[in-house]
């Protein structure tokens, strides 16, 4: 069985061509960047503006309960009910499409509202202090210590579009997913497999991408190695201030997530 | 409505069968992950090594890993089984970092106390330990619960018949009645297994009630 999903994989005719593996792999990231790209347009703006006012927690709690919604019922929901008025390659794309957005979402929104919330409210009273307007003090205090906790979401977001991208090719999205789909209503395993197996190395190859971009983006003066006696002192200082652990922008982590601002768990 | 009465015995099986694949490997997951969680703790330089590995094994989209599961365990594709080791995979890399959490959780003069009062490293484990990051765990658990009865429904597409037969069959079918109860039943289903940890949690910690 190994044997046939490698001959698969290695097989180069099967990587050329308009459905080879190297198309449907532009594809599938195509998909998942303009999807994510989009997300992060509408779900950064909101999460800073609800962290920065403290208006608009309804909405995160909103996004929080709808990701308890399985995804193939909002996929296929969507699908059900939009591909008719739909013409062309629109009516498989766009519904898909616009559920990997609902998807990806809720994790940055969470993510970028826990991080401004999450700011020492004496940063920002010195910052305020020092004279800087309303907005300064978002763009120029509490952006930058976010940023570790926009990003874990943006991270988390990045694995849920990945994973339900593939899920999509059921409805008729294009992507590493038709290999999946495709070979399950043929029955050819090794076709599915070979399919699993890239998707799952993309998927690791995106988590470790945002791993990297976490560790490049984020201020050095927010980033502190966990044995220096320094950071102990800080972090003791901190719970003594009765901020747990997962205030603050020591969250980020080696895998990058926590349990409380993590996306995935919903469902991928 | 109407659809969803008609077919209330079919429901019912399914349901059954939702509730045995997320249930099954959510007590297996926390089975596994108590061991794993544990010696993290105790050795420290394991800790990063395991959030990392069972952090990667958590970016495997979950259709993928149905699918590569015959590959690893010989299995048909059609078994149920490659859902419920595939679901316990995901419930341990969700549990192990919760549980070394949950020990760390617990206060050094509680341990050291324990200690002193002659118990082992075992019998502190279970009985101090442990109940102590009772809460801690329950938290993980419920997240656990809940992705784990929505994964669960993804099954449906490689065949494995639970809650998510509805959803697939709704849409290839287009009976939206079909589909909408499928959703419904999925969220009520995560509503009880939610419900159901913080009972148990509940129960563990009679201390915390007030």
């Amino acid at each position: 069985m190994i044997a046939n999903v490698w001959r698969w994989l290695a097989d180069p005719a099967n990587w050329s061509g308009a459905t080879g593996i190297a198309a449907r792999l532009v594809e599938h990231v195509r998909y998942s960047a303009i999807v994510l790209l989009i997300a992060a347009l509408i779900a950064i703006p909101l999460g800073l503006w609800a962290g920065h006012t403290g208006r608009g927690r309804w909405l995160i709690a909103t996004a929080n309960a709808a990701r308890a919604i399985p995804t193939i019922g909002l996929l296929f929901a969507i699908s059900l009910w939009l591909g008719p008025h739909l013409r062309g390659d629109l009516a498989f794309s766009l519904p898909s499409i616009i559920v990997l957005v609902l998807l990806a979402v809720p994790p940055i929104l969470a993510g970028t509202y826990a991080g401004v919330e999450a700011v020492d409210p004496a940063v920002r009273d010195a910052a305020k202090g020092v004279g800087l307007t309303s907005s300064e003090v978002l763009r120029q205090v509490e952006g930058p210590i976010a940023l570790p906790l926009i990003l874990s979401g943006l991270r988390s977001a990045v694995l849920q579009v990945v994973a339900t991208a593939t899920i999509a090719a059921y409805v008729g999205l294009g992507g590493l997913g038709r290999y999946l789909i495709d070979g399950l209503a043929s029955g050819l395993y090794a076709v599915m497999a070979g399919g699993a197996l890239l998707v799952a190395g993309l998927a690791l190859l995106a988590d470790l991408a945002m791993a990297a971009i976490q560790r490049l983006v984020v201020s050095p003066g927010l980033r502190r190695p966990p044995t220096s006696p320094r950071s102990t002192f800080r972090r003791a200082a901190r719970s003594a201030r009765g901020g747990g652990k997962q205030t603050g922008p020591d969250v980020v982590d080696p895998s990058g997530r926590h349990p409380t601002t993590s996306a995935t768990p919903a469902d991928r | 409505m109407t659809w969803a009465l008609d077919h209330a015995g079919q429901i019912a099986d399914l349901a059954w069968r939702h509730v045995l694949l997320a249930g099954i490997p959510l007590l297996l997951g926390l089975v596994l992950a108590i061991p794993l969680g544990w010696l993290a703790h105790r050795v420290p330089v394991l800790a990063p090594v395991m959030v990392v590995g069972t952090g990667l094994l958590y970016t495997i989209p979950s259709l993928a890993l149905f699918i590569l599961m015959p590959l690893m365990l010989g299995t048909r594709i059609l078994d149920p089984v490659n859902v419920v080791v595939a679901m316990t995979i995901y419930t341990v890399a969700l549990l192990v970092r919760t549980v070394v959490d949950g020990l760390r959780s617990v206060p050094g003069d509680v341990d050291a106390a324990a200690t002193a009062m002659g118990l082992g490293a075992l019998r502190r484990l279970w009985q101090v330990q442990l109940p102590l990051a009772v809460p801690v765990i329950a938290a993980g658990m419920r997240v656990a619960a809940v992705s784990n009865v929505s994964i669960v429904s993804i099954a449906s597409l490689i065949g494995v018949a639970q809650l998510g037969d509805l959803l697939t069959d709704g849409y290839n079918r287009n009976i939206p009645a079909e589909l909408i109860t499928g959703i419904l039943a999925t969220l009520l289903l995560a509503l009880v297994f939610d419900r159901a940890v913080v009972g148990v949690e509940r129960l563990l910690t009679p201390w915390r009630a007030s």
